[in-house]
Parts: structure tokens; C-alpha cells; sequence
């Protein structure tokens, strides 16, 4: 989630040193400049816009929009292709309906007829260097032919890397890494899912949680946003730790105060500073404080949700709005 | 005196003083008990403060090493040490004072950077501990790391200075970082 950036000079200095060196040393050098790196400036950038605006088709990524998806985070895929994405489709089916038939997850009604299908989506990446992300579907097979033929979507779910720089270094050529997953569905078939990707390209899936640090940022970034109209109220969930059971405070505040408050910390267009997310948290902290005596920072934050998007520290996220600019 | 100064009293005989700064009042009190149960030639005295500067009507003994105690799930004790600093003469920092850091280990609950408390305890040249005192294993070794400091602090071990102690721990980082 977080990326720093690396001075050109050490990175080449550094590169030039490995270009004949074997995946270990390539991820042995990586860790060590992840760990070790300290920036010298005092505030950490991340750069406000992103390359994916130029290819994304914005009838495709609709599906996007309104759902809810839950985080998983993936290691490297072995021997996986965009070649075989057809192959992939059936033998994901017949996984599936095996599994079903198996009775292992069993639900009254249900029509076995169903239909996976693979399918790249192009555009939904950082740089072009990461690899296209995919997506999977698995769609219910009607079985009048004056129906739609496609059937109803009961489960979506989609790999992509963004900004993978750091990862992409130590991969080797077998392995594609596309550590994001996202998941919208039953649990039952996100199950499936995991467990036929995990026997097929040899990798491990496990639940990624945003912590309270990255949330603030997501906070600080979303409010960034210029929107035309605001949908909604921008709201912050935070988690008081106190047995035996954990209170929550709920902070809704006006998506143009937020958006005001923003500005008014905000210094250089199109780079997010440390120091800035800091103060735009600590304002919104401290005008609680003020009223109700609470130090917020004490506490856990473990919600967010602004009108582009919202995020629960448990992996959850939901993106509300399609920005236009 | 709001102001701590190292050379402000005499020295105890035998004695060795520690002073833990932080918010979080079990995991300090949990780790002033490990350290009292060690062996320890000195006889140790382990003072627990909220945040500086501390009440000056009361008779303490002269402090060897402060430790400011930073919970990485909470930006307030992070607060909260940063503001105490204040309160600490500049003499101090030659090898009187240290950072331990605890909560790296659940990453999920973590509202402070590790990289915040790095820079931290790189501007004021102090020693940056890690440790997860909720761990009782990683509190007991934590606490005879402690011990051995302090008696270090205080004069206690022959050959060795706070300050020469603070040279040894920091010639083992990348020379790179130096520079800062």
C-alpha cells in the first residue's frame, strides 16, 4: 500500500551492481532496500494520479461501481497464462460443480447449472510494467433459450497488480504476480475459488487487513477528490479498546467541510504529503477533542467512507462513484 | 526543575534508577515488574511517568536512562512522547535516553508507521528498540536488555559509558542512513 520514493540514483547504482545476479540476490537486495530505506526528505509522497486513467473503458470497469469487495491478498501465480484463460473457464466449472455436487456446500434450489468465464481487463493497472488484471465470473446457466442467454452473475471476482514495482523486481519469469484480490459473492464460492487457485498455480490467498495508518491516508486522499456534488456524508468509525466490550464512535462530518479542511492543508497539487494526511486527521481529532474530551487518537480508526469510496479495516471496500475528471 | 538533567543530583550508592515514560500503564507496569524479578548486582529502582515534565515536590532519586515508551496501535502515546521530549535536557541524549517501540507485531492495529518513530529516534540519536510487550517471552528478554543498559547508564559496568554504548549501537546500522 505504501511506496516511497526511491532516489534514481541509488536505485541505478544499485541495479547496475545486480544485473547478473540470480532471483535471490534480486530479492534480498529488494527487502534490504525496503527496510533500510529511509527517505530523506521529511515528508513520504505518494503521487496523486495514476496512469490507469488513459485505457480503462469505463463501460467495462462499471461492475466495479456499488459492490462490495473483500480483500484478499495473493502471492505470485505459478505457470499461469492469459493464453489459457478458455481452459481456465472449464476446468473452474467442473471444479465447481464438482465441489457442489459433493455436497459441500449445499443450498436448497440451487441451479447447477452454472458458467465460468475468465476475461482480461484491460487498463486496471499502475504502471506498464505491472501485468493486465483478470477477472472471473461465474454466471448462473439459464436454462429457457428465450432468456438472456448470459444468466445472472452470482459471483465476480478480480486479480490485478498496481503499482507492483517493488514485487515485480524479485519475481521470476514463471511466476505472475497480481497480489490483489478482490471478491464479491457468496463466501461459499470465494472458497471454491481460492481453493482451485491454490491446487492449480501453486499459490496462497489470505485476508488482507487495512490498518488504522492506511486508512487515514485513504481518508485524506478520497476527500482529495473534486467532485461535482457530494452523495454522501464523510464518515470516520473508530474503535474504542475498554473491556469487556469495545465501544465505537461514529464521526460523520459534511463532505464540503471535509473537502474545505483539505484544501486548507493541501500545499502542492498532485503529491500527497506524510505531514499533510497527519494534519487533516489531527484537525478532525481535535475539534472532537474540543467537544467531547475524547483523544480519537487514542482509539482504533476501523472505518472510512467518503463519497468516492468507502473501506473497512476487516478488507472490505466499496467504490461508490465514477469520477469524471 | 521542569527540565530533567542528568548531573542534577548525586549519585545513589549501588543504585541504578530507570525511568519508563508512556501511556500505556500495564504494559509499563508489566514491564517494570520483569525487570525488577532480574538479577542484578545494582539495586534497581524503576520510576513509571504518564508524560513530562514530572511533579517537582517529589523526592526522587537521580535518573540513569529514560525510555519512551511508543505504542505503534496509538498516535497518541506517539503524541504524547513527542511532547515529553520537551521536557529533557539536551545532555540526556548522550546515550541516557531510548525509544521502545511496541505493537509492530499486529500490523492490522498499527496507526503509526514504523518509519514515524524510525525518524524519531534518529533525530535525537537515541537508540530505537522494538518489542511486543503483550509477548511475555519478548517482555523478559526485552527487560534484561534493559537492565544491562541501565547499569551501563549508570556507571556501573567498568569500561563501558553510556556514551561509548551508544556508539556500539549505532555503528551497526548502514552507514548510508547517517546522513540524515
Amino acid at each position: 500500500m505504501d511506496s516511497y520514493d526511491i532516489p534514481e540514483s541509488t536505485s541505478s547504482r544499485l541495479k547496475d551492481h545486480f544485473i547478473g545476479a540470480t532471483p535471490l540476490q534480486k530479492r534480498l537486495e529488494s527487502v534490504r532496500k525496503l527496510t533500510s530505506f529511509v527517505p530523506p526528505s521529511p515528508q513520504r509522497k505518494i503521487p496523486q494520479c495514476s496512469q490507469l486513467q488513459e485505457d480503462v473503458d469505463p463501460q467495462k470497469v462499471a461492475f466495479l461501481l456499488h459492490k462490495q469487495w473483500t480483500l484478499y491478498s495473493l502471492t505470485p501465480l505459478y505457470k499461469f497464462s492469459y493464453t489459457n484463460l478458455r481452459e481456465y473457464s472449464k476446468f473452474l466449472s467442473a471444479f465447481i460443480v464438482a465441489e457442489k455436487q459433493k455436497g459441500l456446500a449445499v443450498e436448497v434450489g440451487e441451479d447447477l447449472n452454472i458458467k465460468v468465464i475468465f476475461s482480461t481487463l484491460l487498463g486496471m493497472k499502475g504502471t506498464q510494467r505491472d501485468p493486465d488484471a483478470f477477472l472471473v465470473q461465474i454466471l448462473s446457466k439459464s436454462h429457457l433459450p428465450s432468456e438472456n442467454r448470459e444468466g445472472k452473475v452470482l459471483w465476480t471476482g478480480w486479480f490485478c497488480c498496481i503499482f507492483g514495482d517493488n514485487l515485480l523486481e524479485t519475481v521470476s519469469e514463471d511466476f505472475t504476480c497480481l497480489p490483489l484480490f478482490l471478491a464479491n459473492g457468496a463466501e461459499t464460492n470465494t472458497a471454491l475459488i481460492g481453493t482451485w487457485f491454490q491446487k492449480t498455480f501453486d499459490c496462497h490467498f489470505s485476508p488482507l487487513a487495512i490498518n488504522a495508518f492506511n486508512l487515514s491516508w485513504m481518508a485524506a486522499m478520497w476527500t482529495a477528490c473534486r467532485m461535482d456534488h457530494y452523495v454522501a456524508t464523510t464518515e470516520f468509525l473508530w474503535s474504542v479498546p475498554c473491556g469487556p466490550q469495545s465501544l465505537d464512535i461514529a464521526y460523520a462530518i459534511h463532505s464540503e467541510d471535509a473537502k474545505a479542511l483539505w484544501d486548507s492543508v493541501h500545499k502542492a497539487p498532485g503529491e500527497v504529503t506524510q505531514e499533510e494526511v497527519d494534519l487533516f486527521m489531527d484537525c478532525l481529532c481535535s475539534h472532537f477533542h474540543r467537544h467531547f474530551k475524547i483523544h480519537l487518537s487514542a482509539t482504533r480508526l476501523v472505518r472510512v467512507s467518503t463519497s468516492v469510496a468507502s473501506a473497512h479495516t476487516n478488507g472490505k471496500i466499496k467504490v461508490s462513484l465514477n469520477k469524471s475528471s | 526543575m521542569s527540565v530533567l538533567r542528568p548531573q542534577d543530583q548525586l549519585p545513589g550508592l549501588n543504585a541504578a534508577t530507570i525511568l519508563l515514560v508512556g501511556k500505556e500503564d500495564a504494559l509499563l507496569q508489566q514491564l517494570a515488574d520483569s525487570m525488577l524479578k532480574e538479577d542484578c548486582a545494582s539495586s534497581l529502582k524503576v520510576h513509571l511517568a504518564h508524560s513530562l515534565p514530572l511533579p517537582s515536590d517529589v523526592n526522587r532519586p537521580r535518573i540513569d536512562l529514560i525510555v519512551f515508551v511508543i505504542n505503534l496501535h496509538s498516535k497518541y502515546s506517539l503524541q504524547n512522547v513527542e511532547e515529553s521530549l520537551r521536557h529533557v535536557d539536551t545532555t540526556f541524549f548522550l546515550g541516557k535516553v531510548g525509544f521502545l517501540v511496541t505493537g509492530a507485531g499486529r500490523d492490522s492495529h498499527c496507526s503509526v508507521h514504523r518509519n514515524t518513530v524510525l525518524k524519531l529516534a534518529r533525530a535525537y540519536r537515541s537508540p530505537l528498540l522494538f518489542c511486543d510487550l503483550e509477548v511475555e517471552g519478548f517482555r523478559v528478554s526485552m527487560a534484561q536488555r534493559l537492565v544491562r543498559m541501565l547499569q551501563v547508564c549508570a556507571g556501573h559496568v567498568p569500561g563501558v559509558s553510556a556514551l561509548s554504548l551508544l556508539s556500539l549501537l549505532r555503528s551497526s546500522e548502514s552507514p548510508c542512513l547517517e546522513d540524515l
